[in-house]
């Protein structure tokens, strides 16, 4: 009798695909090898191209100095300040607010009934809506019937609208990742739920806390469409928040779009842009690690 | 410290304290009826017993009969659940347990919980005793830094640990953390100290350290332990109280003092639950 | 001094703050409950703008007309919406069908074929693209691919360039995404297949794609609602022409373009119109959520289900 390794009724067996799957198996690993590949390619030529239009131009001077002829020449200054001043009245609004709904929807769930559902709907209509609508809503309601104008205040307030559902989502993710044991522990020694909250769950949140503020920014400088009609065109230094004041990602629209020759400037000026968002992240990493290693903060 | 003693006193438990010569069956917590539901689940039924002052009670019988539902009634750490329902009667030296207007921060100073699994705060040693001080009026440092030390010397860790009471206390090991955070509820001089399992989480011999300190606890402090070990119930205890979970809930069996249930329990269940532990 | 003496240190015994009238927890909850109420507050606020904003051009002119009328002159009295929505339309379904495969295979590269250092990095980047803002990647599709398309299909500017340019922005959404739903697949059942012979793409294919498809799904569709609700790049790499496009290297305007592009000249019912596609994305973006929403609790159950809740 022949020795086979196969047994006899082979084409019948559940396990016979295992012969003709080596060939089909190699096609995937290609196929997704080579997807991969066309995704990290893509990555390195808008990265590459960003980095050498707009290294050539990038200097410590461009950075500090006023903007000239439309932008085309000088730097962006005033553009930096601008933006900064948006984003601290974002910020401004959002951390209250932001962290005042994540306790309630996170701690005080005895508290909820139809309310809980309904604050958790509005929270994910506010982060499905397109920004432009923002800008709508922004350009109506802040600059037009609140009357601040076209202003660094609108702006900022119209970026907090937006902000907002990103920073609660990743500040409850945070608090409900605290240890269970933790608020029990505490509850146990009779601390009233203020201090149980204040002492224990929110520094245990901290890290979360910090790294839904970064989403936050990150999400506040990236946006154009919602400042477009809100914090407006300005290219001048603003003198207070009541003034117009050009957002970086404005600034790379407006000199791509509206000013001929201006795109090595908008290279420039995004290459700023990607960096402040990167080194953001950095940052906030840094830092989460840090405050681990400083408090004692035992992460699972 | 005699001068201190001359004032008059706040805490009206502190009578039993002094006047526990272990044990003296004097009740100091009283329950009459006293039934737990989670939503439709029952925990336990109809529970009646009194936990005499300055003994140490044993709450035995097998998993999920109602034993940790019960020590959580006492401290009303029931609330923190949702849908939790409560009724029959709990007194605590008087005092009635159930009423939704008690200060239940109040009531947890006097009855403190110990867990499980050891769950010292992720702070610094110093700092998991001083918290719960703070929180609870004690403003003066000096005060708070003598109360620290005297509740770490009472639980045998002070040698331990004092070169380094600002390191973090998730540093320690198992033993150490599980009697830091009896120190952390002794601190707060409780009337009342309920221990879930406290020594199953370690090892035999951390257990043997944590189970020789609340042998001492034993006519100062009131302790009620929930165990699965009968050996250590029988040694450590003076009543005992067996829980069965009959139907869908748990009951109260049999109560008593300990050599009474170990050695003629009353109940067949009890004698079968003592007779199929010990051999 | 012992347990007793230090008891009477006890600044105020056992009476506590709720027997002193004021009580911290019932001020923090309202507190809490407040700055939540304002929080959806905001909500219905825009959502309300919305309604009250396209109002007089909905009873002026009328739902219907938006689709039927001839064409976009809305100072004229002509609001068809047909070519921006058809624009719209093209752009989404044609990134969400390009990018979808790519960030599929991203996901599944980092999951299963690399490990260690190389996979770091390899997520570090789809986080980086992730990050990216789309002006830089309009400005980008502006001066790179635009002029590359014009070559062969002038004017360049065009639907294929909106395209390639938001599938760029919606691979990261989507690959990562995707990649935590395969990294949620419980490691037992993959160490399973393996103990059962099964070749790594068997267990790809077979056991993880499977498990993890409703997260992929929520992947795909919060992408698909970022491309929808995407406007800066659009406007910079589409050519924006009121028209509907006949084929992918027509240029073309979508309703995000639309509002960006006229609202700041628009009045009166014009204006009014440009509320009406505000809303029109508005609803579609809100049905894309609570799809992903039913997708999300198809996943959670499966994860459930998989450890046995």
């Amino acid at each position: 009798m022949a020795f086979s390794l196969l047994p006899s009724r082979w084409h019948e067996s559940p396990w016979r695909w295992r012969m003709i799957a080596i060939p089909r198996d190699a096609g995937a690993h290609l196929l997704i090898w080579t997807a991969a590949l066309i995704v990290c390619a893509a990555f390195v030529a808008v990265l590459y191209d960003v980095v050498r239009e707009g290294g050539a131009l990038l200097s410590l001077d461009f950075v500090i100095q006023p903007t000239a002829d439309l932008g085309r020449a000088g730097g962006i200054g005033p553009i930096l300040v601008s933006t900064g001043m948006i984003l601290l009245v974002c910020l401004l609004a959002v951390l209250p607010l932001g962290l005042g709904c994540a306790i309630w929807l996170s701690e005080f769930r005895e508290d909820h009934g139809v309310s809980g559902r309904f604050v958790r709907r509005s929270l994910d209509v506010l982060a499905g809506l397109p920004s432009i609508v923002f800008g709508l809503f922004g350009y109506t309601f802040f600059c037009q019937a609140l009357g601040l104008g076209f202003s660094i205040l609108s702006g900022g307030l119209t970026l907090a609208c937006m902000v907002l559902p990103v920073f609660i989502r990743a500040v409850e993710v945070a608090l409900r990742a605290v240890p269970h044991e933790l608020r029990a522990a505490s509850a146990a020694l009779g601390f009233s739920k203020t201090a149980r909250i204040h002492r224990f769950v929110l520094p245990a949140a901290v890290p979360g806390v910090v790294v839904g503020v970064i989403l936050g920014i990150g999400r506040a400088l990236a946006e154009t469409a919602a400042l477009l009609f809100t914090s407006g065109y300005v290219t001048r230094m603003p003198e207070s928040f009541s003034d117009s004041g050009r957002a970086l990602s404005v600034h790379v629209y407006e000199l791509a779009m509206n000013v001929p020759g201006g795109d090595a400037v908008a290279y420039a000026s995004a290459l700023v842009l990607v960096i402040f968002l990167i080194g953001i992240n950095m940052l906030a990493t840094a830092l989460v690690q840090h405050w681990q290693r400083r408090k004692g903060w035992v992460t699972a | 410290m005699t001068k201190k003693q001359d004032r008059p006193s706040f805490q009206p438990w502190l009578r039993h304290q002094e006047e526990a010569d272990c044990c003296e069956p004097e009740p100091l917590i009283r329950a009459r009826n006293l039934s737990l539901r989670y939503g439709e689940r029952v925990a336990f039924e109809d529970v009646s017993l009194d936990v005499n002052a300055g003994c140490i009670t044993a709450l035995v019988g097998p998993s999920g009969c109602g034993k940790t539902s019960f020590l959580n009634c006492i401290n009303r750490m029931t609330d923190l659940f949702p849908k939790v329902a409560v009724t029959g009667e709990l007194e605590l030296a008087g005092i009635n347990l159930l009423d939704p207007r008690l200060d239940v921060i109040a009531l947890r100073r006097r009855v403190g919980l110990v867990f499980q699994q050891p769950n010292p705060f992720p702070l610094s040693i110093r700092r998991n005793l001083e918290l719960p001080l703070r929180e609870h009026g004690m403003r003066s440092r000096a005060a708070r830094t003598d109360a620290i030390e005297e509740a770490l010397i009472e639980v045998g860790l002070w040698e331990e640990v004092k070169d380094r009471l600002d390191t973090p206390a998730m540093a320690l090991s198992g033993g150490q953390q599980q009697r830091l955070c009896i120190a952390r509820a002794l601190v707060l001089s409780p009337e009342v100290l309920l221990m879930d399992e406290p020594c199953s989480a370690l090892d035999p011999l951390a257990g043997e350290v944590i189970e020789n300190l609340i042998d001492e606890l034993r006519g100062r402090v009131t302790v009620l332990i929930v165990t699965h070990n009968l050996a250590q119930a029988q040694r450590l205890a003076d009543w005992a109280a067996l829980f069965w979970k009959q139907g869908d809930a748990g009951r109260l069996v049999e109560y008593g003092a300990v050599q009474q249930i170990f050695e003629a329990p009353r109940e067949k269940l009890t004698a079968a639950y003592v007779r199929g532990r010990s051999g | 001094m012992n347990a007793r003496g230090r008891a009477a240190l006890w600044r105020d015994g056992f009476v506590g703050r709720r027997l002193r009238g004021f009580d911290v927890d019932e001020f923090t909850l309202s507190g809490m409950r407040l700055l939540a109420v304002a929080t959806s507050g905001i909500a219905i606020l825009i959502v309300s703008y919305l309604l009250v904003g396209s109002l007089p051009a909905l009873q002026a002119v009328g739902a219907t007309r938006f689709l039927t009328d001839r064409a976009w002159h809305p100072t004229q009295g002509e609001f068809s919406l047909v070519p921006m929505l058809l624009g719209t339309l093209w752009v989404t379904v044609g990134a969400v069908f390009l990018a979808s495969p790519f960030a599929l295979a991203s996901a599944i590269l980092g999951r299963f074929f690399i490990r260690g250092f190389l996979a770091r990095i390899f997520r570090r980047m789809l986080e980086t693209l992730a990050g990216i803002p789309s002006v830089v990647f309009g400005l980008w599709g502006l001066t790179v691919l635009v002029p590359r398309i014009a070559d062969f299909a002038p004017p360049g500017q065009s639907v294929l360039a909106g395209i390639l340019v938001l599938s760029l922005m919606i691979l990261p959404t989507i690959a990562l995404l995707a990649d935590s739903a395969l990294g949620a697949v419980p490691e037992a059942q993959l160490r399973a297949g393996a103990a059962a012979g099964l070749s790594r793409w068997a267990i790809v294919r077979g056991l993880a794609l499977p498990a993890a498809r409703s997260g992929i799904g929520v992947g795909i569709v919060l992408g698909a609602g970022r491309a929808l609700g995407e406007t800066m790049a659009i406007v910079m790499v589409m050519g924006n022409v009121v028209q509907i496009p006949t084929s992918v290297f027509d240029p073309a305007r979508t309703l995000t373009a639309n509002i960006a592009l006229e609202m700041a000249y628009a009045s009166s019912a014009h204006r009014s119109a440009l509320f009406v596609s505000g809303l029109v994305l508005a609803l579609l973006t809100i049905v894309l959520v609570w799809v992903s929403d039913r997708l999300g609790q198809d996943y959670r159950g499966e994860q459930g289900a998989a450890y046995g809740v």
